[in-house]
């Protein structure tokens, strides 16, 4: 079978069939669960059986259960938050590209300093002005990754608007809308694509580790983050609670990450060191 | 003046794709001492395939899967790694293209020539550097004792050049591969380079595979001549009987479009009177450099002014200040009679319709991700509101008028050709019904025969449609060929302006002289003729 | 070149100060102000009042910003609004505990990553590469506490061999230091290096496509040579940056990874004091840790400009 005529690799089928599996249950998964969002079903830290498979968690819910109803809130905010990040990014910096000018200079400075505070740091800042609600919580990541994706955009329109054919459409008396709607964007999205799914799983590896810090997505809704923060306790028992959501989050990033990779292998040329000597 | 032990014998080399498509099949190759062999094809023939693979070195992506290639006697094929590398280098050395790239920036130009001969344990570092300072001056290169010192980033393209020939000579091979090595450099500079290197090659009597697109170039050169075209041998001969006496119909037609620049001119009588465009006394600045200097030019319906001159003579910014793309500091361009805004922001649509523009590469000037009919139809659309229909009609029109099937509209321009990509171009600007067409070089990123066609088109669409031209090239063969008038551009200035008859009759300003003299004739004896020219001018 | 070292010194200062304007702007936009968020609504209008100028906030926000920069410039970051202790005092000691921790992973990842990346360039496409590949995609793909976690139920619960929980106070010797960090700073190392490692990959295969690199193979030389002599020289700016980078992360990612271990240094400060909406302390974290960043940073592109050849010898 052939995606995007090229046949993938069994690690992209991986990838593909883990993000597909996350994406399905967070869509129906409140069908699947045979407790409650925070429906008390056994003890403390119960260990696994056959009535709950993953055990109890620090109040005797069903792992499982939350688990599947934190794929709902986890995935859901970081692909909100990535949608917006990426509507911010792409048409400031194409904009800041094709205008250039002071727009370009104005745009890049901002994009400069808020990038030389670490992402983290700058969220703690808001976050603590602000308070840990979802839509703060959105807007922020959402905000602060657009810079993220201004600079990607920026340079790929940089690299494209010198090309001839956008020069041809400046010559014909076209607007910067239609040359950034039909001329850029169209040749810029198979990085943009790529970079869409590194982005996603920066976002949700940045919603959960603010959750986990207690910043994120607060009780009494389901997050992975949560969940691993709530059972930390437990690790030292030897019991795996906080292993179950940590793991939850590894597989979806990976997922991601291998598809990406494939994608970007498709476009990677082999270099210097492959060749014949 | 060859002896006859063949000291590189190719046979049956075959080279593929990791694919599986062959990019060179079955070539044989015999160089005796001393000898040259030309290899000339378009691009995509193979010649630098070939010229890597003789040193058993292919490319990522490539493999070379059959054949012989043995150097002195010996199958290098069948060596090891080791054995590989003794002969790379000491036996056959190579000369690329682009010196700038093939230099290692972070290391002094001296380390890098003498690291062959260190290396192959044939010479001491201080012997090394003696040999490389002996090559330096004979190479003609400024301060022999010093130069190396200088790191690739402090010396000019043609000096590089020069050094890379030391590099490859350092360890007296008994083979060159020279692979276009004055193609990157302007005219005169590559004149210089090849009296040159023509001058070490037979110092040293070294054996050189010369791969050139350039028939005239390789006619200076080479004792005998290979034509390669897709990978395969089309014909080989001594180069007088191959340049004379072409077997082939695909070297005949070769020759003859190198042949046609010679013979053919321009006829005056279809000129109109009325000048369209004149610039006026334009000056234009990149920052504190000034790029173009009080330039005037007109520019008569029908008519075609060549403008020459070598890169960075500010001969493509003219275009760019005509078009409204760089507004110039100081100067009046009329159109007309009717003064144009000098930022294109400010000029009407009808103003920007009037003047189009073709580029050099066609890759680069039509966007990969529309179909024809969109890149045709929309200045259909854009400049004179037809739609639907009306611009499905004028595309097929337009694909007619460049020669290209109608049903070409649905393709993209990665399916097409060079030369039909080029004529995409065409047709768009002529979407524009403009009155002026600037043409920056559009034919120097083309191969020969297609290039060749390319101005065929040009010449029908001026004499049907009475366009006019401003034809910007380096190439003095095709302005002979299409220009009525030429300006001759240096440093940003015109150096001469006139009948394109007059300028290449004389008297020449000095520099026109150069540009003239230095343009490759398809002579043997043409290299020879221009020393002694220079020897009795001093 | 030594300008061009000046200018890259005075940017960072420049972007240091735009820094700090931001997290000063950022706090204005409390709702309410700090007053207001300390008394909460047990105020009265006049003891707000009082408060608010106890605090100083009845100037305007730009001589408080200079007042504040001021202040800062000179050791004095203020005073906790939660517990009212000297906010100086208490980050000395957590930021030196968080640089050692940065520090003890740094040493251990930077070369051990730049090593192994240069290894997987010069080995691309065979299996060592893949191997590399997968393996670091992995590592990258997961959270920092899944790690911390793993090594936790790895080396504590079945193993026993290091202690879950990195208590560290000033009276901790060295070597007891060293293994009470161990498990974090091993977190670390391989959040890292797995980042670096494919980062100088790579750098390294750009310059290995450079045609000078195929000169190099065209004249005899042997791999080893044409990559220690040819591609490193060139690969050297690249890498330099990617190290700089990985290590501002490193700075960064020691937040989490001191939280999964109650590790007592200025990342849980600071998310303490997020937590209760502190916001000097809040202020004053978010300012260490952007002075460590653009430090980093700027060292980071001075070394570069000191080893491009380009650069040091002008035509």
């Amino acid at each position: 079978m052939k995606i995007f005529g090229h046949k993938p690799p069994f690690t992209a089928w991986l990838g593909m069939t883990i993000v597909t599996v996350n994406l399905l249950v967070a869509l129906f998964g409140p069908l699947l669960t045979p407790y409650g969002e925070s429906q008390s079903a056994g003890g403390t830290w119960d260990p696994p059986s056959v009535a709950m498979w993953l055990g109890a968690d620090q109040i005797g819910r069903d792992i499982l259960t939350r688990l599947i109803y934190g794929a709902r809130m986890t995935i859901g905010v970081a692909l909100v938050t990535t949608v917006l990040s990426f509507l911010m990014g792409i048409t400031t910096g194409f904009l800041a590209a094709v205008l250039g000018g002071w727009v370009d200079q104005l745009l890049s400075r901002l994009v400069d300093i808020i990038l030389s505070i670490p992402l983290l740091i700058f969220a703690l800042i808001i976050l603590g002005v602000f308070g840990p609600t979802i839509p703060v919580l959105i807007l922020t990541i959402a905000f602060l990754d657009s810079t993220r994706v201004f600079r990607l955009a920026r340079a790929l329109a940089m690299n494209l608007s010198v090309l001839e054919f956008v020069e041809a459409a400046r010559l014909r008396g076209e607007g910067i809308w239609w040359i950034m709607r039909r001329e850029i964007l169209p040749n810029a999205s198979a990085p943009l694509f790529s970079e869409f799914g590194l982005r996603f799983c920066f976002n949700f590896l940045f919603v959960a580790a603010l959750s986990f810090l207690g910043l994120g997505i607060q009780p009494p809704y389901a997050d992975w983050g949560g969940m691993v923060k709530d059972n930390a306790a437990a690790i030292s028992f030897g019991i795996f609670a906080p292993i179950w959501p940590a793991l939850a989050i590894s597989l979806m990033t990976v997922g991601v990450n291998l598809v990406v990779d494939w994608l970007l292998s498709i476009e990677a040329r082999p270099s210097g060191a492959q060749a014949e000597l | 003046m060859a002896d006859e032990t063949p000291i590189l014998k190719i046979h049956g080399l075959t080279v593929e794709t990791i694919q599986g498509n062959t990019i060179v099949d079955h070539i044989d190759i015999d160089l005796k001492r001393g000898e040259v062999l030309g290899l000339i094809g378009e691009s995509g023939a193979g010649k630098s395939t070939i010229g890597l693979a003789a040193m058993t070195y292919a490319r990522a992506g490539c493999r070379i899967t059959g054949g012989t290639i043995e150097i002195d006697g010996t199958d290098v094929r069948l060596l090891d790694a080791a054995g590989r590398r003794d002969v790379r280098g000491r036996r056959i050395a190579y000369i690329a293209q682009s010196a700038a790239a093939a230099f290692n920036p972070a290391q002094r130009i001296i380390d890098q020539v003498c690291e062959g001969p260190v290396v192959h344990g044939l010479m001491s570092r201080h012997e090394a550097e003696a040999w490389a300072i002996e090559l330096f001056r004979s190479l003609d290169l400024p301060k022999p004792e010093t130069f190396g010192r200088k790191y690739p980033h402090q010396s000019s393209g043609g000096q590089l050049q020069r050094a890379m020939a030391a590099m490859a000579m350092s360890c007296r091979p008994d083979i060159l591969v020279l692979d276009e090595p004055t193609t990157a450099l302007d005219v005169t500079t590559q004149i210089e380079v090849l009296i040159l290197l023509k001058h070490l090659i037979r110092e040293y009597r070294t054996a050189a595979l010369y791969i050139t697109h350039d028939l005239a170039v390789v006619a200076q050169v080479a004792d005998r001549i290979k034509v390669l075209r897709h990978g395969r041998q089309v014909e080989e001969g001594a180069t007088d009987a191959v340049l004379h006496h072409p077997r082939e119909s695909y070297t005949s037609r070769l020759v003859a479009v190198r042949a046609a620049a010679a013979s053919e001119r321009v006829s005056l009588d279809t000129l109109g009177e009325e000048t369209i465009l004149s610039v006026e006394a334009t000056t234009a600045a990149y920052g504190p450099l000034t790029v173009v200097n009080r330039v005037s030019l007109d520019i008569r319906h029908g008519e075609t002014v060549a403008v020459v001159g070598e890169s960075g003579s500010g001969k493509s910014t003219l275009a760019r200040i005509i078009t409204g793309l760089l507004p110039p500091s100081d100067g009046r361009i009329r159109f007309k009679g009717r003064v144009l805004s000098k930022s294109l922001a400010d000029r009407s649509r009808e103003d920007k319709r009037i003047i189009q523009l073709v580029y050099q590469i066609p890759d680069v000037a039509l966007n990969p991700r529309q179909a024809v009919g969109e890149i045709i139809g929309r200045p259909v659309h854009f400049y004179f509101g037809k739609s639907g229909q009306q611009v499905t009609a004028r595309v097929k029109e337009l694909l007619r008028l460049v020669e290209l099937p109608e049903d070409y509209v649905s393709r993209m321009p990665m399916q097409l050709s060079g030369g039909q990509k080029q004529r995409i171009c065409i047709a768009r600007a002529l979407a524009a019904n403009p009155e002026l067409v600037i043409l920056d070089e559009p034919t120097s990123a083309l191969d020969p025969l297609v290039a060749e066609e390319i101005l065929k088109l040009l010449k029908r669409l001026q004499a049907e449609l009475g366009l006019a031209y401003m034809f910007i090239t380096h190439d003095l063969d095709v302005v002979r060929r299409i220009a009525h008038r030429t300006a001759v551009m240096l440093k940003g200035q015109f150096v001469a302006f006139d009948s394109t008859d007059r300028i290449f009759a004389g008297p020449h300003h000095p520099y026109t002289e150069q540009l003239i003299n230095a343009v490759p004739v398809m002579r043997t004896d043409w290299l020879e003729s221009v020393l002694a020219l220079r020897a009795k001018g001093g | 070149m030594l300008k061009l070292i000046a200018t890259r010194a005075i940017l960072g200062l420049a972007t240091l100060f735009a820094v700090s304007v931001l997290i000063f702007v950022c706090t204005q936009f409390l709702p309410g102000d700090v007053a207001a968020a300390v008394l909460q609504q047990s105020a009265t209008k006049e003891t707000l009042a009082a408060f608010r100028r106890e605090l100083g906030l009845d100037v305007p926000a730009y001589i408080r910003f200079f007042d504040w920069l001021w202040r800062a410039l000179h050791g004095d970051l203020g005073v906790a609004l939660t517990n009212g202790r000297v906010i100086i005092d208490v980050i000395r000691p957590r930021f030196a505990n968080t640089m050692f921790l940065a520090g003890y992973a740094a040493i251990i990842s930077v070369p051990l990553s730049v090593g192994l990346g240069i290894v997987a360039a010069i080995n691309e496409g065979r299996p060592i590469d893949r191997i590399s590949n997968i393996i670091t995609l992995m590592t990258i793909s997961v959270p920092e506490f899944f790690v911390g976690y793993v090594l936790i139920a790895i080396f504590t619960v079945e193993l026993g061999l290091f202690p879950s929980l990195a208590t560290v106070d000033s009276d901790t010797g060295f070597f007891d230091r060293i293994y009470a960090t161990t498990l974090p700073a091993l977190t670390l190392t391989l959040l890292v290096a797995a980042h670096m490692l494919r980062m100088t990959r790579t750098s390294v295969l750009s310059v290995m496509s450079s045609p000078y690199i195929e000169m190099a193979f065209l004249k005899g030389l042997t791999r080893s040579r044409v990559v220690a002599h040819h591609a490193l020289p060139n690969a050297a700016a690249p890498i330099i940056t990617v190290v700089a980078l990985n290590l501002a992360y490193l700075v960064v990612g020691v937040v989490v990874v001191e939280a999964v271990f109650t590790y007592p240094g200025i990342g849980q400060l600071m998310v303490d004091a997020v937590t209760k909406r502190d916001v000097p302390v809040i202020q004053a974290c978010g300012l260490v840790f952007a002075a460590v960043f653009v430090g980093l940073n700027t060292i980071a592109d001075i070394l570069a400009i000191l080893v491009n050849p380009r650069l040091k010898y002008r035509r």
